[in-house]
């Protein structure tokens, strides 16, 4: 394990530069260019907000605002997005990055770091927008906001956790790759993102509750939408689910990171 | 710094019946593994020490890329274990890590890192690299405009930046122009002579000789043989035109080299000679002079064709001209059995001073490989001497016409 932190911090001049070189890829033969960053989660934070709030005029049940919903719908969807990013790469970073793994020695827990830092710079950049949104419409929660913060990094720590495991077991099993992008599908729409939880019945809500993202998802909005902290004691069960799910991607793939070059 | 031990190493592949067969290994506990090994290397065992150059021969599938790899780490070993000392530098594939949007400045400080650089080290080393690769104004041009041959130049360059303990290079040295292979062979003897250690897969004969102090030779995953370069290479040879049978016989000749035979046997050399233009049995030759070599071969069983070559080789084993009876058409058809045939090849011993072998083969078409009656290294060696020409040096006598012209 120390052997392992040591050669991933030789190896932070690698990472830094493929993060860097993966973020300058996407708009380098573009004439804007580092402007699409910015252009890209602006229109997006436009469609729901102008769309939702102005033209359909969708309501939340309990909450009077113009862009009540709009901040419910950014709160979910942006997090969700960053979540939804980091499984949906790291399931194949190892089948994506055969050839490299293959043909030279490095650090291969490079792969899923990089990964994740490419995610969480894409989040930040778009999560900015939308913090100075709702500072410019009146909307921002004032110190509660802070709360944001930890409720991320249990949010990261959960995708990388379950990330690194099935990235792990899709070398091995295709399957797992195309029935995960379907799962995650599911995932979505059995979250409340999109519609409040209030129109779930009492009864079934017990069952919705046990879907780890129900938690943060929620967390998120309480912060954001209400300005109030969330319910710390649904976060303590994910943290450790998060916790449990890194260790088992981590013994996982240090099980099999040998058979896995032969595999690939 | 820079030895290589290689212990009782071996590489098997599991292979699973079906494709669902894995999925009952892991999922059900203490179940019996549901796969079999496929072996791909076994036993290897051998030493690599400081400063010296292996070459490592065998033919494609013998397990020389999977032997690199288990050196280099990418690849774990299922059997013993390799240990190394001191930093290692690979050329497996060049250009590993390059990204075709980015400059050529850009992805050497990307493939940079990941040949394990820091940043500082690339900066300090980005001039020289620049001049190492000449390609000029398109160092800061995207990699994607690269010619392969200067995507390649721009690869070596980086990984051989820096003098690494361990070289281990698999036939990338073949590629770019002539030039530029000069010019990485050099580094690399450059880097030979301060004491790093070179492990070279090639099928180049001449680069196996002239670079390798020991090679070894793999056969179907196993280390066939060990030895001399060139040892090893007649082997190798003699076991590629001998894959469908007969066999491969060495022997110690009176000056202790090693003598390679091999093949079926349908026809065999019965004597080889060379004589002076009296007719004479010689072993010491004059520069120049007239010589002819007899072989004469006796035909064991009836065969369709018969073509017979020789090779004279120098004392590293270089060639320095063969030829054979199908190239100089003369080659027999439908020999009956029990035929004894001299062959005469006049010629004048146009060669510098030195050790001389001659290797002969038996065979049917053009080359070896079709087959293998008799193949047979060291079947004759002379020494040419300098008794009346002026002196020169090197392989080659070729005598000019002096002109000399002075300015008024």
């Amino acid at each position: 394990m120390k052997n392992l932190c040591f050669a991933l911090w030789h190896y932070r001049g690698f990472i830094l530069g493929s993060v860097k070189r993966e973020f300058q890829s996407k708009y380098r033969n573009s004439m804007l260019g580092a402007a699409w960053t910015v252009i890209n989660p602006l229109a997006m934070i436009i469609v729901y907000t102008v769309i939702f709030s102005q033209v359909m005029r969708a309501k939340l049940p309990d909450i009077d605002t113009t862009f009540a919903y709009s901040i419910y719908l950014c709160a979910g969807i942006l997090t969700w997005g960053l979540f939804a990013e980091i499984l949906g790469k790291a399931q194949s970073v190892f089948i994506d990055n055969a050839n490299l793994l293959k043909k030279v020695s490095f650090p291969r827990l490079c792969l899923p770091i990089i990964v994740v830092a490419n995610a969480v710079l894409n989040f930040l950049i778009i999560f900015s927008l939308f913090t100075l949104f709702l500072a410019i419409s009146n909307n921002f929660p004032g110190w509660v906001y802070l709360a944001v913060f930890p409720v991320l990094f249990i949010n990261v720590l959960f995708a990388i956790g379950l990330g690194i495991t099935v990235g792990v077991l899709n070398v091995f099993f295709r399957d797992i790759g195309q029935l995960f992008t379907i799962i995650l599908q599911f995932w979505f729409w059995l979250t409340p993102i999109i519609y409040p939880i209030s129109i779930i019945p009492e009864s079934l809500r017990v069952y919705v509750e046990l879907n780890p993202m129900v938690n943060i998802i929620s967390a998120y909005q309480t912060i954001l939408v209400k300005g109030e902290l969330p319910q710390w004691q649904g976060l303590y069960m994910v943290s450790a689910l998060s916790i449990l799910l890194c260790l088992i991607g981590l013994s996982l793939f240090r099980k099999h990171s040998g058979d896995m070059v032969d595999e690939l | 710094m820079g030895a290589i031990t290689v212990i009782n190493l071996g590489k098997a592949y599991k292979q699973y019946p079906t494709r669902w067969s894995r999925l009952l290994e892991w999922v059900i506990p203490f179940s019996k593994p549901k796969h079999h090994l496929k072996w791909v290397l076994q036993n290897i065992s051998f030493t690599v020490n400081s400063g010296e150059a292996l070459g490592i021969i065998g033919i494609n599938g013998a397990g020389k890329s999977t032997l690199l790899k288990m050196i280099t780490g990418t690849t774990q070993p299922t059997t013993g274990n390799v240990s190394i000392s001191g930093r290692v530098a690979a050329l497996l594939e060049l250009g590993m890590g390059f990204h075709p949007d980015f400059t050529g400045r850009q992805n050497v400080f990307m493939s940079g890192q990941l040949l394990g650089y820091t940043v500082n080290d690339l900066t300090r080393l980005m001039p020289e690299i620049e001049a190492f690769a000449e390609i000029g104004e398109y160092i800061d041009q995207p990699v994607r405009v690269y010619s392969s041959g200067m995507q390649m130049r721009l690869a070596f360059s980086v990984a051989t930046a820096i003098r690494p303990d361990i070289l281990i290079v698999d036939e990338a040295l073949s590629v770019g122009d002539a030039y530029f292979q000069h010019k990485s062979i050099d580094r690399i003897r450059e880097y030979r002579k301060q004491g790093t250690t070179l492990l070279i897969v090639s099928h180049d004969k001449l680069a196996i000789q002239t670079m390798c102090d020991r090679a070894i030779l793999l056969d179907s995953g196993v280390l066939a043989k060990e030895g001399d370069p060139e040892e090893i290479m007649d082997f190798y040879n003699a076991l590629l035109a001998d894959r469908e049978n007969g066999s491969v016989q060495q022997q110690q000749t009176e000056d202790a080299r090693i003598q390679t035979t091999s093949g079926t046997g349908e026809a065999v050399v019965k004597e080889i000679k060379l004589l002076n233009e009296k007719c004479e049995i010689i072993d010491v030759v004059d520069v120049g002079e007239k010589i002819c070599l007899s072989i004469e071969v006796e035909v064991k069983e009836a065969i369709p064709e018969l073509v017979l070559g020789y090779m004279i080789k120098d004392r590293l084993g270089q060639s320095i001209y063969g030829t054979n009876t199908h190239h100089l058409n003369s080659h027999h058809e439908n020999v009956k059995k029990g035929q004894l045939i001299t062959y005469n090849f006049k010629f004048e011993a146009n060669l510098g001073k030195g050790s001389y072998s001659i290797a002969v083969a038996l065979h049917s078409s053009a080359t070896h490989l079709q087959k293998n009656y008799e193949w047979r290294n060291l079947a004759l060696v002379f020494n040419v001497v300098n008794l009346n020409k002026s002196s020169f040096v090197g392989m080659n006598w070729l005598p000019p016409q002096t002109e000399i012209i002075y300015a008024e």
